[in-house]
Parts: structure tokens; C-alpha cells; sequence
């Protein structure tokens, strides 16, 4: 039998709807509703949104007010359609990373492509793959090349909608009657990507040429069935093609159940019905978000900053020489309720865009929010793109966090966006503080690394990659009303877990030698943020097999709040060359953890070539059998003053293996005593303390006293603080050259700097020429757009606010502009001299 | 789900009084209507001054009304720092935590920011001494104003309710 011959039997409605949408184009129709074209349809929704300023101009809604029941069935029916494809398809897959972490999520959308209800699951995907939709219609795909029933899509072009390259999407649209009725969509994390290094989110690379393979919004199949020029095409372009077919069979299985649900659907309430629904729910989610706002928040204006270091001077197997160097990430961050509930979130002052894989496209930060925003904001199945009509993004063009540039490398966005969003949880928690719902507020989140990835020839003597889902758990921040939880969930994942140790062995060539919370990894405070853990490994059976980390070091991102302190950074911890083997066989102490980095325990129970430094990143080293690996995983910030957190409650945390004892002392003012050295509370805790009441609270008496003696007033502080801006004292190049390229790219943000400090008038930071050098290269290289018809959604990024208000009314006061970006044709200098390798 | 929870819940959730599975059904269910006025309410109980609270503005900090026109932020133990669309942190004592003897207070060995990256800048009430906010920043950065509070929208569109003042309270 054909190919041909058993899909006509297989899927007899998808032959039946193809032939009538080959009647209607025979006939002048488009596939959209009423005939018209697709794009035509768009076009009048974006139109009459605007103008009644309700999703698709729906004043009233009908199905829900008249058939409440009925709309609350058939949304509810949807929503579990969308979790059972999931939970379902995921069995699929053989990755850890979807079947152990469910890296996994599924949408159903508009034929315009707004989310109608999500699944369960990596849910940053709501809006990312809507975008990919936007973009097929928006890029003419109707007419090449076509959008027909059975067609199957891929893409995780990041320029087009997505986060990063590893996270691929599968979109097939749904026809009913000829007419495209919606999309279903999913996507999921796979393990390698085939980029310049092994791994799903490699780190050596400067541009998108390194990023691995690109598949922008492509046909790969029609009648259901992949064309053989991409089963041929992309199994070459990964490490892990066994793994990545599975993955792909994971989301058409999962495709094709919502879209088996949605026919269901139809035939039971009859397409009106349906339609009406999907407008519905979307103009219905846009309005639940503004009612919870206005119920639950304080209208205004919120603020903070955030940061985060990505350090490449010095560091080996780098792409390109002008990519050796020091990269910090400035992210200021402001919100603005507006009285209507509606959201605008800004990021003026951005710094910008850098040669490393960091950088973050639109839809990337607007996923990210959602993630945020649906374990705060929305904790309930009706998530969908009516959140995102009622809030403007501005994110500005050049900067990193919208670099509108497809030169510029995306692989581990989430390091940039995951700091770049941790004010956002503040300001959120400081309107819930005001409105009293004190039960949601909460102080942040943890960095969500580390990222253990690496690659090479395995335990199964097969080219392999491997990307550690362990940082799936990291601490959480801390609550307001309790502790953050420990070694819990990362932002972007929120049903994530660490992963059973004896599943990562099986899949990847590096066996545990411990698994243990990690001390001091929370931050401080009256309630404490969530502590992460740490992993002990050890590499076997391999041979040419690189390991690299990837996390946060120089700068914490994750900021405390009401006095809490943030979460700890990073560190790198390796052994090489070591002597492990021998005292496995004498049955000799050898290191398990690394739970004070102060001890000097780790190096004492092995031998060979230790680096432990206080970076985060590394770029891909080789690792040989019996060479130690640390992963230690983040925790999350605290809240409040930590002399007010109960003394008991810190000797809890010393039995928990939480808090070093002698931190007590120093971080909370708790005095405790060793009371049993043998005792164990928890496996990697030795001994037993008990708090000294009255010690503590002398202590703590006296740490009032010394803050006053120390502490001096903050106007005061200002005056020496403007002296040591204007000396340029102790400010380091790395810094400077970061504040220079936040004023370049932003004269709001140079005008609010220089008069806060009221610098004399022309003022610029002194850098030395490396730098001056890196700034000119980077304005020089201007924008490489990848859409040629943007969306209204997308004007926003481009600072334009609603018609009776300035962009971003309270701090930018003046008319926002970009004030240094060249022409696109530009293009950057000279390369400063070193070592550059030709394959990026 | 109550529309309204009794006071004496909201009583426990200030006063830290509640069980973990009380606070997780406040998560969990839809949110109650009255909750600001009933915070507001017994957060004027717990301190010992007569300003009315116009909204808790952070933990210890509250907007208090000193006349019609005059809002101030105003700290729990007393101490009054300034207008309420200023930023009171200008007002605050401040000590910068910024050499690794320092860090090493807080975190272990290698597990704190750089000091030349990153520095922690310890807000404290001149008042009382607690420490309100600590803020991780580059060198160099100004200060950063975190919360303006739109309190007339609120009063007047959000909530209907007149903005208090002293005379409504005496």
C-alpha cells in the first residue's frame, strides 16, 4: 500500500477538508473565515481590537453571559484536552527532560494565532508559539507555501517566536468546512541543538552562527506525513538525533490529540459555537486579568534594577576575538498600573545587545513574563493571550532585550531574562502588600543555574550530548508569610523537579557521588529565601567529552525584599586529572559535596588539579573518567530583617543544612552552641546546637547599636557617593563601559543619571579603549530585521503607548528615543587582536 | 470561598498567626473584597500613633495622612521619612556592604557577588534601626525609587471610598 493510499484511509476528514479548501482557492477564497484570505482576517482583527479596544471588538460576551454553564463545559473541556495531550504525549519522549521534567507544553489558537487555553507545563510557550503563527500569516504562508489540512510546521527561529533554539515547536492547523478554525501547537526542550558546542544552550559562541541549527517557521510535512527532506534534513543537525525524532513524535502525538479534541468539539456544538468560544475566551482573559489587577494590586508606578554578569575575558575556545570579554546585563525595570488595571512594563535603559548567547528577542521576555504572571497573577486554566492584550511591552530596539537583529546569538536567553525579571516579582508583591493580600507576595526567585551541559563519545561509545535538567529545582524566593520554598521548581518550569539521580545516569555518562541541600544558598532574612542543592559527579566511560557551566557569579540577580538579602551566586567547582579511582579501590574517603566552600573539605579527600573560582560560566573544557563536577543549583532571595526572623527557626535551619552554624551569628544574630557532635539531623549535617536565648538577645541589642554607629545618613552618602562617580574612583571598566552603553542607548536613562548625581555637564565615563572598542563595534552593527510586516502588538516595542499618555510616563519623562543607533548597513570595526576560530 | 473573611482571620495573617493550610486556601481561593479595609484597619490597632493609614506601603513603612493635603511615609516605630511620592530612602541611614569581609558576613567563600561588580546597600529607619530594603546594585547606580502609589486613582476609582484624613479619624 502507498503512502498516499493509506492516508486517505488513516485520516479521511483531513482528506475530505482538503478538498475543500482546494474548491475554495479554485474559487478566489482564502482559508479564512468567510472566504476571506488569512491574512485579510488578521488584518480586521487587529482593526477592530483597536478600535473598540476588546479582543476582535467583542463588547458583550454573549456565550458566557446567555450559556454560562455551557461556556464554562467547553472550556473546561479544552483545558483538559490540552493537559491529557501533554501527560499523554509526554510518555513519548525518551529525554529525561520531558518525561521526568515535562519541558513540554501545548496551545490552542486562533487561525490569528492568539492562545486560547494552554496546557500544563513550560507555559513561557503561550505567547512565543503565537508569534510563529503571526508571523506564517503575516509573511503571506498562505499563498507559499500554503496552509492546508494535514500540513505539519516547525520552527525555533527565536527572531520569529521562541525563547532559544532548543525549545522546537510544532504547529498544525485545524480546518473545518475549508475554513482554518485553529491551530494547535507544542513544543518542547530538546537535548541538543547541534550548535558550536555540545548541549541544548551552548556558551561559547558570539553569534546566532553558533547557536545551532535554525528551522524559521517551515513546511516539513503535508497529509500528515513529514516530508522526506526533513527526515532527512535534521537528525545530521543534532548530537541526539534518536532523541530529537522522539521528541518530534512527543508533539505530533500531542498536536494531533487537541486536534482530534477540537473536531470533537465541533461536531458536538457545531463550528458557530466554536468560534464564538475562542473569541471569547481571549477577550474574556483579557478582561479577568484587569478585574484581578484592580482587585488585587495598587495602581502607580513600581521600580527596581537588576543585573547579572556573563564574564568571557580570558576564557578558552571563544568564537571570536572581540567576544573576550566582560559582559554585565542592565536591566531597569519598571511597571506602570494604569487605572484601567492594564499593564505597561518597560525596560528603558537597557544596555545593549553582546557577542554572547545571552541576548533575548520580544518574544522571549513576553513568554517569560507570562510564566511569571500565571503563578502570580493568573494561578488558574484561564491563561491564555488576553493577558498579553492588556499590557504593552516596551523593550528597546538595540538593547538586549530586543536586539532586532539576526546576527545575534539566543541559546541561553533565560540567563538574561530570568535576572532581567526579578524586580517584576517585587512589584508585584509590593502592590500586594499595599492591597493586604499578604499570602501572595513574595520576594523573588533563584537564578535558575546551574547548567550542567557538555557532550562527546559516552558510556555507549556513541556521539553524545547532554544537558542536566536538574536546575529544573532551585530554591524559591522567600514568602512573605513563610519560608521560600527549598530546592522546589525554576520560574520557567513550575511543575519541574531535580530528576531521579538513577535517571540522569542512564542518559548521561556522570554518576553521582552526592546529592545535598546547599547552605547559605537562600538569602537572609525574617523569612528565608528557599535553599538550593548541590550535585557531586563524576565523569565515566567517556572519551574527547567537554563539560561547561553556566550560571550567574560576579553579581547575584536575584535581589531581596523589605530587608531581606538576595540569594547567594554562583561558583565554579572542578577536579581534574584525579586520584578518585585509586581511593575507590582502597575504599578511601573521597569528596561528596562541597557544603562550605570554606572548609577546605573537598580538597582534602582528593588529589589533583582543583579549580574553584567565583565565576559562573565556563566554556567547553574537556573532561576525562574520574575528573569531579560540581552542580550546585541556586536558592532563592529573602525577605524581611533577619533579626526579626525567630532564633528557633534559624537552629532549624542549621539541622536542616540550610544555614552554616556560624552564620547564626553573623546573619541573624543568633548565638548557638554544639551541644552533640555526633548527632545527625540530616545526612550531610554532623551535631546538634541549641539556641542561647539570652545570648541572642543581647546580640541582638547590640547589632541595633552597631547599624546606628555604622550605619550614616543616606544624604550624606550621596555627597561622597556623586565625589567617587565624578573621580571615577574604584568604578572598574566592566562597569563603566555598562553604564555607557545603557546612556547610549537611552537618552532617558543619561539625563536621569546625570541628574541624579548632578554630574557636571558633559560627563562621560572614562574606558579604556577595549571598551571604547566594544561599544563602537556593537552601535556599529545596527539592526538586521527578521520581520518585514510586524504586527500592532509589536509597535509597543517600539515605544509607542496608547495615544493620552507618554510611552512611559513617570520616570522617562521626556519624548522617548533611541539616541546612538547607526544606520543597518553599518557594519563594526576592526577586530582587536587574539585568536579567533572561522566556524561561528 | 468567603466574600469576607471574619476580622479575626485577618487579625492572624498580620499578627503571623495562621497555619500553613489556612494561608494555602487564602492562595488557593478567589480573593476576598473588604481585605485592604480590614488590614488597614487592623494594622491602625496594632501601632501606637493616631495618623490615619492611607495604604501599608512597605513591611514597617505606611502612607499616613498628617492633614487633607499632606501624606507622609511614615515607619511603624514613629519615625516620619517624607512625603509619600518621595523616595524615603534618602532619608534612611544606609550602610554599603562592599568589600568580601563584608560578604563574608552573609554568604561563604565565593558564594557572594564581587565587590567591584556588585555592592548590597542596607537601608535602615533612623527610628528604630530596622533594616527596611537592601537593594544589590552596581557601584554607582542611583537610587532607586521603587513604589509610587497612584493613592487617588485607588480611593476614588478603584475602591469608591474617601481618602482618609485626621479629622475622620478623630
Amino acid at each position: 500500500m502507498s503512502q498516499q493510499q493509506q492516508s486517505e484511509e488513516d485520516f479521511p476528514r483531513m482528506r475530505r477538508e482538503k478538498e475543500k479548501v482546494h474548491e475554495k482557492e479554485e474559487n478566489g477564497e482564502g482559508i479564512g473565515w468567510g472566504g476571506q484570505s488569512l491574512r485579510e482576517q488578521f488584518e480586521e482583527l487587529e482593526r477592530k481590537t483597536e478600535e473598540s479596544g476588546h479582543y476582535a471588538g467583542i463588547d458583550e460576551l454573549e456565550l458566557k453571559n446567555e450559556e454560562p454553564i455551557e461556556y464554562e463545559q467547553m472550556f473546561s473541556q479544552l483545558r483538559g484536552d490540552l493537559v491529557t495531550a501533554r501527560e499523554t504525549s509526554k510518555e513519548v519522549a525518551a529525554t529525561p527532560i520531558v518525561e521526568q521534567e515535562g519541558e513540554l507544553c501545548y496551545g490552542l489558537f486562533t487561525p490569528e494565532g492568539d492562545s486560547i487555553a494552554v496546557s500544563t507545563g513550560i507555559i513561557v510557550h503561550i505567547h512565543t508559539m503565537s508569534e510563529a503563527i503571526k508571523y506564517m500569516i503575516n509573511h503571506d504562508y498562505e499563498e507559499s507555501p500554503g496552509i492546508e489540512p494535514g500540513d505539519v510546521f516547525v520552527n525555533n527561529d527565536v527572531d520569529v517566536g521562541d525563547v532559544h533554539a532548543c525549545d522546537i515547536m510544532t504547529l498544525i492547523p485545524i480546518f473545518h468546512d475549508g475554513e482554518l478554525v485553529a491551530w494547535a501547537g507544542g513544543v518542547n526542550h530538546v537535548i541538543d541543538t547541534g550548535a558550536i558546542g555540545p548541549g541544548s544552550m551552548n556558551v561559547s559562541q558570539s553569534s546566532r552562527f553558533g547557536d545551532g541549527a535554525y528551522y524559521t517557521a517551515r513546511k516539513i510535512g503535508e497529509d500528515l506525513e513529514l516530508y522526506n527532506s526533513w527526515k532527512n534534513d535534521y537528525p545530521d543537525k543534532t548530537r541526539t538525533p534518536d532523541f530529537l525524532k522522539l521528541d518530534e513524535r512527543t508533539r505530533m502525538t500531542g498536536c494531533l490529540m487537541i486536534r482530534d479534541a477540537v473536531n470533537e468539539m465541533i461536531d458536538e456544538y457545531g463550528v458557530d459555537k466554536f468560534k464564538q468560544l475562542s473569541r471569547e475566551a481571549v477577550e474574556d482573559g483579557r478582561r479577568g486579568f484587569r478585574n484581578r489587577i484592580e482587585k488585587t494590586m495598587l495602581p502607580g508606578t513600581y521600580r527596581g534594577a537588576s543585573f547579572v554578569d556573563a564574564l568571557y575575558e580570558g576564557q578558552d575556545n571563544l568564537t571570536r576575538s572581540y567576544a573576550n570579554e566582560n559582559h554585565l546585563m542592565h536591566a531597569p525595570s519598571e511597571l506602570h498600573v494604569r487605572e484601567d488595571g492594564s499593564f505597561q512594563v518597560s525596560f528603558e535603559g537597557a544596555n545593549k545587545w553582546g557577542w554572547h548567547p545571552y541576548n533575548c528577542t520580544p518574544a522571549a521576555i513576553q513568554g517569560g513574563i507570562w510564566v511569571m504572571l500565571t503563578q502570580t497573577v493568573i494561578p488558574n486554566a484561564n491563561v491564555n493571550d488576553g493577558a498579553y492584550y492588556s499590557c504593552d511591552f516596551h523593550l528597546p530596539e538595540g538593547s538586549w532585550a530586543n536586539t532586532q537583529n539576526t546576527e545575534t546569538a539566543h541559546a541561553y536567553a533565560w540567563h538574561f531574562l530570568v535576572s532581567a525579571w526579578a524586580p517584576l516579582w517585587q512589584h508585584l508583591s509590593r502592590g500586594y502588600y499595599a492591597r493586604g493580600f499578604w499570602e501572595e507576595i513574595n520576594a523573588g526567585n533563584a537564578n535558575t543555574s546551574n547548567w550542567l551541559q557538555g557532550g562527546g563519545i559516552d558510556q555507549f561509545d556513541k556521539l553524545h550530548a547532554v544537558n542536566s535538567f536538574e536546575s529544573a529545582c532551585e530554591g524559591v524566593g522567600a514568602r512573605y508569610v513563610e519560608d521560600g520554598e527549598p530546592h522546589a521548581a525554576a520560574i520557567w518550569n513550575p511543575e519541574g523537579d531535580m530528576g531521579d539521580a538513577e535517571v540522569w545516569e542512564m542518559t548521561e555518562p556522570l554518576p553521582f557521588l552526592g546529592r545535598a541541600v546547599k547552605p547559605n544558598t537562600g538569602g537572609a532574612g525574617r523569612r528565608a529565601g528557599g535553599a538550593g542543592f548541590e550535585s557531586m559527579r563524576t565523569v565515566k566511560d567517556v572519551s574527547r567529552w567537554l563539560l561547561y557551566e553556566m550560571g550567574n557569579g560576579y553579581m547575584t540577580s536575584d535581589g531581596g525584599l523589605f530587608g531581606g538579602y538576595p540569594a547567594a551566586s554562583g561558583y565554579i567547582l572542578n577536579a581534574q586529572d584525579t586520584d578518585l579511582k585509586e581511593r575507590f579501590e582502597n575504599q578511601e574517603d573521597y569528596p561528596q559535596h562541597d557544603l562550605d566552600p570554606e572548609s577546605g573539605d573537598f580538597e582534602s579527600k582528593i588529589d589533583g588539579e582543583i579549580t574553584r573560582r567565583p565565576e559562573g560560566i565556563s566554556t567547553p573544557k574537556q573532561f576525562d573518567d574520574y575528573d569531579m563536577y560540581l552542580n550546585y543549583l541556586r536558592g532563592g532571595s529573602g525577605l524581611g530583617d533577619p533579626l526579626e526572623r525567630d532564633p528557633e527557626d534559624v537552629l532549624s535551619d542549621i539541622h536542616d543544612g540550610y544555614v552554616l552554624p556560624r552564620h547564626a551569628r553573623d546573619a541573624y544574630a543568633v548565638v548557638v552552641e554544639k551541644v552533640n557532635e555526633e548527632a545527625k539531623h540530616n545526612s550531610a549535617v554532623q551535631g546538634e546546637w541549641e539556641v542561647d536565648e539570652e545570648a541572642t538577645q543581647q546580640l541582638r541589642a547590640e547589632r541595633r547599636e552597631e547599624r546606628a554607629e555604622k550605619a550614616q545618613p543616606v544624604t550624606e552618602w550621596l555627597e561622597e557617593e556623586r565625589d567617587r562617580i565624578i573621580e571615577e574612583e574604584d568604578l572598574i571598566d566592566d562597569v563603566k563601559k555598562t553604564y555607557a552603553s545603557s546612556m547610549r542607548m537611552s537618552k532617558q536613562f543619561a539625563e536621569f543619571y546625570h541628574e541624579f548625581w548632578d554630574l557636571p555637564e558633559g560627563f562621560e565615563f572614562d574606558l579604556s579603549e577595549k571598551a571604547e572598542k566594544s561599544l563602537e563595534n556593537r552601535f556599529k552593527t545596527g539592526f538586521k530585521r527578521k520581520w518585514k510586516n510586524p504586527t500592532k502588538g509589536h509597535e509597543t516595542w517600539w515605544g509607542v503607548g496608547r495615544d493620552d499618555e507618554p510611552a512611559v510616563p513617570y520616570t522617562w519623562n521626556s519624548d522617548r528615543s533611541i539616541k546612538d543607533l547607526s544606520s543597518p548597513d553599518a557594519s563594526f570595526g576592526e577586530p582587536t587582536s587574539g585568536k579567533a576560530m572561522d566556524d561561528d | 470561598m468567603p466574600e469576607s473573611y471574619p476580622r479575626e482571620h485577618i487579625e492572624d495573617l498580620v499578627d503571623d498567626n495562621l497555619e500553613w493550610n489556612q494561608l494555602h486556601d487564602m492562595m488557593s481561593d478567589f480573593k476576598d473584597a473588604d481585605r485592604f479595609q480590614k488590614v488597614r484597619d487592623v494594622l491602625q490597632e496594632r501601632v501606637d500613633w493616631d495618623d490615619p493609614i492611607i495604604i501599608p506601603y512597605a513591611d514597617h513603612l505606611y502612607v499616613v495622612a498628617k492633614s487633607d493635603d499632606k501624606w507622609i511615609i511614615k515607619c511603624d516605630c514613629g519615625h516620619e521619612f517624607c512625603e509619600h511620592d518621595e523616595n524615603w530612602k534618602a532619608d534612611a541611614l544606609i550602610n554599603v556592604r562592599d568589600t568580601e569581609e563584608e560578604y563574608l558576613d552573609i554568604y561563604p567563600e565565593n558564594m557572594h557577588p564581587h565587590p567591584d561588580y556588585m555592592e548590597l546597600r542596607e537601608f535602615f529607619c533612623p527610628g528604630c534601626k530596622t533594616l527596611l530594603e537592601v537593594t544589590n546594585v552596581m557601584p554607582g547606580y542611583p537610587l532607586i525609587h521603587e513604589f509610587e502609589p497612584d493613592i487617588e486613582t485607588f480611593y476614588n476609582e478603584w475602591i469608591d471610598e474617601p481618602i482618609p484624613t485626621p479629622e475622620q479619624t478623630a
